[in-house]
């Protein structure tokens, strides 16, 4: 815990002396002396820079930059996990700790909502609170679905799967980890600062003009951008750089192909979502006023700069979803992964599509003459999702399906995106979107496309990783009582919403017509029960990671890197490095393998 | 029994940390892209008269002119010259704190002219603002480079730090190459 306390006492100190230095910048400028914004701003600055130095940067990194001594890194046990611990596998864990807290959390908002949504009338809470509920629930599950499977698997697996011995750029990997609990911090700090009420989007002009809390949102949300964008670089230079001799592009377990286009993603589009979030808080703090009308901006213009990051960043949410199921599929059909190229084209042409479709996400708001441009290169994403959609379903065709904890999850996945893929169509249809904008419709289609892939990818990515990352097995049975109860409650909760989105619900407001009552009861009911399956499987893991029976080091039989060494593995991963020899997944191809792992010198020969 | 030792990468350490600043820059331009959008989006190619072209014009050719010395900074070293080296860091230096003062100016007549609260200052503020803070992080790196030169931390072999922030402060100044005319030339 002491790196932590010295990051937060540094924070402080940073905090303190960035809204002391504007205060003088403010005197000096004949100014009045205080503005609460402007100091947070400034603050903040000053303050993470503080945080990051304190909580290892300084010690083990910038000493360096100014010709000190590097301090010797000395943690081992649990307190690895509190420290600016360079180890990929490490970062990992801690990456999935501080998302799982989010996902829990976020959860606990829905609860709210769900609360609240029980019945048509005012219920427990004033709509100005449902909508501050709303909000946090909306930017803590997106946190959650932009960074949970590639902080956590993304760092633990990939540089397994390629044989590298960590990542490209272990200290930048520690510093994107120990970017994100602020994330979660800010915005439950927001609540001090009345929390805002503009939902996971913000849409400009409210949010440029509602209360303090949006400041920390804006905060929160560049802080996650700029730890995205130092994972992209490391992850992108890792695969590029770290592969084990052998390792051809073709040989790619398709795991790290969803990273590779999830990292490109994030490359490119974040900056984007830095820069609207940077002009709104400026219009906030200085009176820039880019966005609110009133003082000459243009609120369309905050909408094309959000959605030109934002829809990358749904694929950024689904991609990493999407290859965990097609691994785990192919692992547990006993069977070559089918169309593998065109599954990778599918990834890929995912990547390059999706910076062409953002003012989908725009069609009522005024300009008519660029919908059908938007609708066609929206639908036209259907064809390399297609190839992933395909490469699954071909994987399973005549398979030997194993159905294990982690396949019925993949397998549920698929049916899941299914029908948010079809719902979704007619969201990009201009004429039907009109109609279904903003109603539980499009809550319905995203849940079913974003906790399809991420959540459910995540589930079974921790079922099949589990015997990695604890050397434990988990109960298959309590996994099995879990996956039904989750996959089941579900759809019991979210395939209602389509039907309540029709008949004219709007989402983000705390009241609806009394004729929709039954079934927004029946909604909640099943949203309870789908919110404790989550509570059941923290306690199953918690069991299989304390006390479960030891897991052998390769339980599914699988050939890729990962499960050709130690369960957890040591810290150099492999004993000596491995090389690559043929596909991933060649189950049932004669004579094949997919790597070979020399063991350790013995010293004799 | 024999085995043969395979590397544990074919690359070097210093190729990987190229291909990470490449990525980075890559990934900085979008910061810069989007903010030209901006200026068009709201403003069009309009400018206001009282911009001072002169001015304009002289931090312009002050900016080029620091990345030729930090070029001549980084061959120096290559070449283990190190007196060569802190001559032309140094000289980066100053150019580049001109070019900042130079800004300084321009700011405070632009206060008084069309300041951030107005149609074509906000897009100036936000684009010269965002720009300036690159450059004060490049000053800040090449202040660290002549105090490490000073004490022989570089040498011919040995310079990913300098390679890393010129290539850095080319890209700084690639974006003005882009900028000035954006919002000095345009009408
Ligand atoms: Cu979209």
């Amino acid at each position: 815990m002491k790196p932590i306390l010295k990051g937060i006492l540094w924070a402080v100190i940073g905090f303190t002396g960035g809204a002391g230095l504007l205060t003088l910048v403010r005197l000096a400028l004949g100014m009045s002396l205080w503005d609460l914004e402007p100091a947070i701003s400034v603050g903040y600055i000053f303050g993470l820079t503080g945080w990051l130095l304190g909580v290892g940067v300084w010690d083990y990194w910038a000493r360096a930059w100014f010709g000190l001594p590097l301090k010797k890194f000395e943690a081992n046990g649990l307190s690895r996990y509190f420290s600016f611990n360079l180890d990929h596998k490490v970062i990992g864990l801690q990456y999935l700790a501080v998302f799982f807290f989010m996902l829990l959390t976020g959860g606990l908002f829905a609860m709210l909502m769900r609360l609240e949504l029980m019945r048509p009338g005012r219920e427990f809470m004033d709509p100005a609170v449902y909508n501050q509920i709303m909000s946090l629930h909306g930017i803590f599950m997106i946190a959650v679905a932009v960074a949970v499977i590639i902080g956590s698997f993304g760092n633990y697996i990939v540089p397994l799967m390629i044989g590298a011995d960590d990542m490209a750029f272990p200290r930048l990997n520690a510093l994107s980890f120990w970017l994100t609990p602020l994330v979660p911090l800010l915005l439950l700090s927001s609540l001090f600062f009345g929390g805002w009420d503009s939902g996971w989007t913000a849409y400009a002009p409210l949010s440029v003009t509602n209360r303090t809390g949006q400041l920390f949102y804006n905060l929160a949300f560049m802080t996650l951008g700029l730890s995205s964008i130092v994972g992209a670089v490391n992850f992108l230079t890792t695969v590029l750089t770290k592969r084990a001799p052998g390792l051809t592009w073709g040989r790619l377990p398709i795991f790290v192909w969803s990273i590779i286009a999830t990292a490109i993603l994030s490359l490119l589009a974040t900056n984007f979502i830095f820069v609207v979030l940077l002009l709104a808080t400026l219009e906030r703090i200085a009176g820039m006023a880019f966005f609110n009308p009133a003082g000459g901006g243009n609120p369309i213009l905050y909408q094309h700069l959000f959605w030109f990051y934002s829809h990358p960043a749904v694929y950024v949410m689904a991609l990493p979803g999407l290859g965990v199921v097609l691994e785990v599929i192919a692992h547990f059909s006993r069977k070559p992964l089918f169309a593998y190229k065109w599954a990778v084209a599918g990834f890929l042409g995912i990547t390059a599509l999706s910076f062409t479709v953002w003012a989908h996400h725009m069609f009522t708001t005024g300009m008519p003459e660029s919908r059908t441009a938007f609708m066609f290169t929206t639908e036209l994403i259907s064809i390399p999702t297609g190839f992933i959609f395909l490469s699954a379903l071909g994987t399973i065709w005549q398979g030997r399906l194993r159905l294990n904890t982690p396949m019925l999850f993949g397998l549920a996945v698929i049916v899941n995106f299914l029908i948010g893929g079809i719902t979704g169509i007619f969201l990009a249809d201009v004429p039907t979107d009109i109609q279904l904008q903003d109603t539980f419709w499009v809550v319905a289609h995203f849940h079913y496309t974003i906790v399809s892939t991420q959540i459910f990818g995540l589930v079974a990515a921790i079922y099949y990783w589990l015997p990695k990352f604890t050397g434990r097995m988990y109960s298959e049975r309590l996994g099995k009582i879990h996956f039904w109860w989750m996959f089941v409650t579900f759809n019991t909760t979210f395939l209602p919403m389509f039907w309540l989105g029709l008949n004219g619900m709007n989402r983000r407001v705390a009241q609806y017509p009394a004729p929709l009552g039954d079934v927004n009861m029946w909604v909640s009911l099943n949203a309870f029960l789908l919110g404790a399956s989550f509570a059941f499987f923290v306690v199953l893991i918690a069991l299989a990671w304390v006390r479960g029976p030891r897991a052998v080091s390769n339980p599914w039989a699988a050939r890729t890197l990962e499960w050709q060494t130690a369960s957890p593995p040591p810290h150099d991963n492999f004993p000596r490095e491995p090389k690559v020899v043929g596909a991933p997944y060649d189950y049932g191809v004669p004579d094949s393998t997919h790597a070979i792992v020399p063991a350790a010198d013995s010293g004799n020969d | 029994m024999t085995t043969t030792t395979v590397p544990h990468t074919r690359y070097s350490r210093l190729n990987i940390n190229r291909i990470g600043l490449w990525l980075f820059i890559l990934s900085e331009s979008g910061i810069f892209i989007a903010l030209l959008a901006v200026r068009f989006y709201l403003e069009g190619t309009s400018r206001p008269e009282a911009l001072n072209q002169t001015l304009g014009l002289i931090i312009t050719a002050i900016l080029l002119l620091s990345s030729l010395t930090a070029y001549r900074a980084e061959t120096a070293i290559a070449q283990g010259d190190q007196a060569g080296f802190l001559r032309n860091t140094l000289a980066t230096l100053i150019l580049g704190l001109v070019f900042l003062a130079g800004v300084g100016i321009e700011w405070s007549q632009a206060f008084r002219e069309f300041p951030p609260q107005s149609g074509f200052g906000r897009v100036f503020f936000a684009m010269t603002g965002m720009h300036a803070f690159h450059v004060l992080t490049g000053l800040i790196l090449f202040g660290l480079l002549y105090f490490n030169g000073r004490r022989g931390a570089y040498s011919a072999e040995s310079h990913w730090g300098v390679e890393a922030i010129v290539k850095y402060w080319h890209f700084v100044d690639v974006v003005w190459v882009f900028f000035y005319p954006a919002l000095y030339l345009l009408s």
